[in-house]
């Protein structure tokens, strides 16, 4: 047992944090992030630097760092280590809600594309993605479908070469800005399988939408498009396991989260003042501050422990790990982040405090890749659930 | 980054479970099978197996009749016990004072107590809390009075004294200095339990059973050579106590123990089949393993030397939180059954019989060994830096 980070580890994780505190601290996703709906009120950052909600150019400068390779086999471009490396960047970039697509485009759609695809599909479709020159999302959900990979409506008809794909695909996240989307769909014979659209091609529609934590995702219509169908592994297995690696990317981006925002409320505390002394000698307010304190301390041993074992062969161990993440996620972030607004009082259901922002991102994270519910029937639902605890 | 244990580790931990299944004569087992309680004389008979075996003092270095075991295994071993569901020794020898000696106490002191200690001949209890004095242990008011001929006499009360009522022995904090600030002028004193003036009484817990005492002290006279440490120094003692064995705080071999139960009782009700307890069972299972990598995580900190900070608060918090709820589960997997209280046997299985006594007694886990309270009150001050209050 081991849980002291290696040298190279400290040192990626040092340099996503610098990363996230120069080139892309908070004040930049309020300059970039989408604001519909807001009228009469003044807006202070109106101008928008790219309808993607995220630059090119900086998605350039994490793949120019390796990052968008790290956990990806030197054989497609990437750095050949763990996942738990990555979950260390990712960690960092929730410290200050970096916008790029790193777990819908990186860690999502990437895995689904590495386990379900071809040698040849992931020279064209992955290794450009790790080099930064193109992004990818992972179509899955349906209206309807919830967290279940299996209900899929759409269907895929062969046509020439190729397929035609003809459905509706919901909540895409970086599905506005991707280069290329992987779809689910099933087969004339049923089977589940999936495609890679171009979503610039015939019978595609893509509708842009904004979500509550200053992102977008986007509405996927298909009616007889043309995609191309990953022939290198299963279907099911690969998108099973995107979602339980993109999972434990979402406890480690929340971990971030409840850590930044931990100090936020912390420091908060010691020079607020009211009935003339700082807010935090308070004992009721020292002790939330300290369930705070608790909770991110478990939501960092959880997530440690779906990092390690998200890559990992053995489903039943990964499944069971990630769903105890993942239950613990929604637990300890929601209650992070919820009582960092409470604390902070009337300034902190204001927009222009960052305290907001991390408390929709937190919501969103809790929600994406199996919400609580379904991590715990999940986790109820293994054989061994019966007899056994801790094994 | 790796979160197994190494392969020597593992048998060691098979070499643990082998001695239990072997060595722990079948009354024992039969009561450990079903989570029954043991009675004083029964968790003495296991300290004397565990004795004989040399496994008694795991946390003890080895020249004074411990291991020698690194963090780890001591780990492994108590995670073992606590789900063979074995006794529970009592920690007061073992675990507090005896190390409190090795640490702090004379030659003389050493050779007298250490020994007996370990083989279960003298059982110890502890002199802390007050009636006036429980989370502010520092105002205590038992008093400790030079007579000028070598003695302290000792004159008042301590309570909560755990299994107070089988104790040869009681460690006390007793004030011997009425000047300066509350924390100063406290001594750490050994007194037998037999000297005239001391009486231990035993009162009811919730769980009706007699785990404290009341203990009186009338002009008791105690020599000098039993103050552990300088007189006046008792306060470094009694802290530099609290430091030991942190990182078994969170007792998760006890609540994996507790979960099993409430796992088996739930299968004797046919309520596994049901979703909805089976997500209320499994939220609580989460919960543990949660605590569970928190304390693989401390221990590994011990391991490498790190001293265990106010960190370990956060396993006392949630140990004994985890445990009361394990506990409280059990009650609700019972049904209406768990109102059944102390009933003949068939009334309840097995499994359940202690249940609503253990249920009711585990409520003590968030008061004991500093409440709560206090611990939120120590990460408060030593690791979040809030201010002291007004």
């Amino acid at each position: 047992m081991d849980f002291e980070l290696t040298q190279e580890q400290k040192m990626l994780a040092e340099s996503a944090a610098s990363f996230a505190k120069k080139t892309s601290p908070v004040e930049r996703l309020r300059k970039i992030r989408s604001m519909p709906h807001v009228e009469g009120v003044e807006q202070r950052h109106a101008a928008k630097a790219d309808p993607r909600n995220w630059e090119p150019a900086v998605w350039k400068q994490m793949a120019e760092l390796g990052w968008l390779g790290l956990f990806y086999p030197e054989s497609v471009g990437g750095l050949g280590l763990r996942f738990f490396d990555a979950s260390l960047v990712i960690e960092k970039l929730g410290t200050t809600l970096v916008p790029e697509p790193y777990v819908a485009s990186v860690v999502l759609a990437g895995w689904a594309l590495l386990k379900a695809g071809s040698a040849e599909q992931h020279a064209k479709y992955l290794t450009p993605m790790i080099e930064g020159e193109t992004s990818l999302a992972l179509a899955w959900q349906e209206r309807g479908s919830r967290y279940d990979v299996t209900s899929v409506k759409t269907v895929a008809k062969k046509s020439g070469s190729g397929h035609a794909l003809t459905g509706e695909k919901v909540l895409v996240l970086n599905g506005h800005a991707a280069d290329h989307v992987v779809v689910s769909a099933r087969t004339e014979d049923g089977a589940l399988a999936l495609f890679v659209i171009d979503p610039k091609s015939k019978g595609v529609t893509i509708e842009s939408i904004t979500t509550m934590d200053a992102s977008r995702a986007a509405q996927l219509r298909l009616e007889g498009a043309e995609g191309v169908r990953l022939t290198g592994g299963d279907a099911q297995v690969a998108l099973e396991w995107a979602l339980d690696l993109a999972a434990a990317a979402a406890c480690a981006e929340g971990l971030g989260i409840a850590r930044t925002v931990l100090d936020m409320t912390n420091a908060y505390l010691k020079v607020r003042k009211q009935f003339g002394v700082p807010i935090g000698t308070f004992q009721v307010l020292q002790h939330r501050a300290v369930d705070m304190f608790v909770q991110t301390q478990l939501l960092e041993s959880t997530a440690i422990l779906a990092a390690v074992r998200a890559d990992e062969e053995d489903a039943d161990e990964r499944r069971r790990a990630v769903s105890i993440a993942k239950v613990r996620l929604t637990a300890g972030g929601k209650y992070v982040t919820q009582q960092s607004v409470q604390l902070h009082g009337g300034i902190g259901i204001t927009d222009e405090h960052d305290v907001g922002l991390y408390f929709k991102r937190m919501q969103v994270l809790c929600t994406l890749f199996g919400d609580d519910e379904h991590h715990l029937t999940r986790f109820a639902s293994r054989e061994a659930f019966a007899t056994t605890v801790g094994e | 980054m790796d979160l197994s244990f190494t392969p020597d580790q593992e048998a060691f931990r098979e070499e643990v479970r082998e001695f239990i299944r072997t060595q722990m004569p079948p009354h024992l087992a039969a009561k450990a099978a079903v989570d029954g309680h043991f009675e004083h004389e029964e968790v003495m008979e296991w300290q004397k197996i565990l004795y004989r075996k040399g496994w008694v003092a795991p946390h003890w270095p080895k020249e004074v009749g411990g291991t020698g075991w690194d963090a780890a295994r001591r780990f492994i071993f108590s995670e073992e016990l606590e789900k063979a569901g074995a006794p529970t020794l009592s920690p007061f020898g073992l675990a507090m004072v005896g190390p409190l000696i090795i640490q702090f106490g004379s030659d003389a002191q050493k050779q007298r107590f250490l020994p007996k200690i370990l083989s279960g001949e003298e059982a110890w209890c502890q002199g802390y809390s007050e009636p006036e004095a429980g989370s502010d242990l520092a105002s205590l008011r038992t008093t400790a009075v030079d007579d000028g001929k070598g003695n302290f006499v000792v004159n008042g009360q301590k309570t909560w004294t755990t299994y107070g009522q089988y104790a040869d022995w009681i460690f006390c904090l007793v004030r011997t200095n009425q000047t300066g600030k509350k924390q100063t002028g406290i001594s750490f004193l050994l007194i037998d339990m037999k000297t005239p003036g001391v009486k231990a009484v035993p009162m009811l817990t919730t769980g009706h059973t007699p785990a404290f005492c009341d203990t009186y002290f009338d002009n008791v006279v105690v020599p000098k050579e039993n103050v552990v440490g300088p007189v006046d120094g008792g306060w470094t003692m009694a802290k530099a106590l609290l430091g030991h064995e942190r990182t078994l705080i969170a007792a998760v071999g006890t609540s994996t123990r507790a979960l099993i139960r409430v796992k088996r009782i739930a299968q004797e009700h046919g309520l596994l089949a049901d979703p909805a307890w089976r997500g209320r069972i499994a939220r609580l299972e989460i919960e543990l393993e949660a605590l569970r990598m928190q304390n693989y995580r401390a221990l590994v900190g011990a391991q490498l030397g790190h001293a265990p900070g106010p960190e370990s608060s956060v396993l006392k918090i949630r140990g004994s939180e985890i445990l009361q709820q394990a506990m409280e589960l059990a009650m609700d997997v019972m049904g209406p059954s768990c109102m059944a209280w102390f009933t003949p046997p068939g009334v309840l299985s097995p499994s359940e019989q202690w249940i609503p006594s253990a249920f009711n007694y585990t409520r003590a886990t968030t008061i004991y060994g500093g409440s709560n309270e206090i611990q939120r009150n120590v990460i408060a001050k030593w690791i979040l830096g809030l201010p002291a209050q007004a």
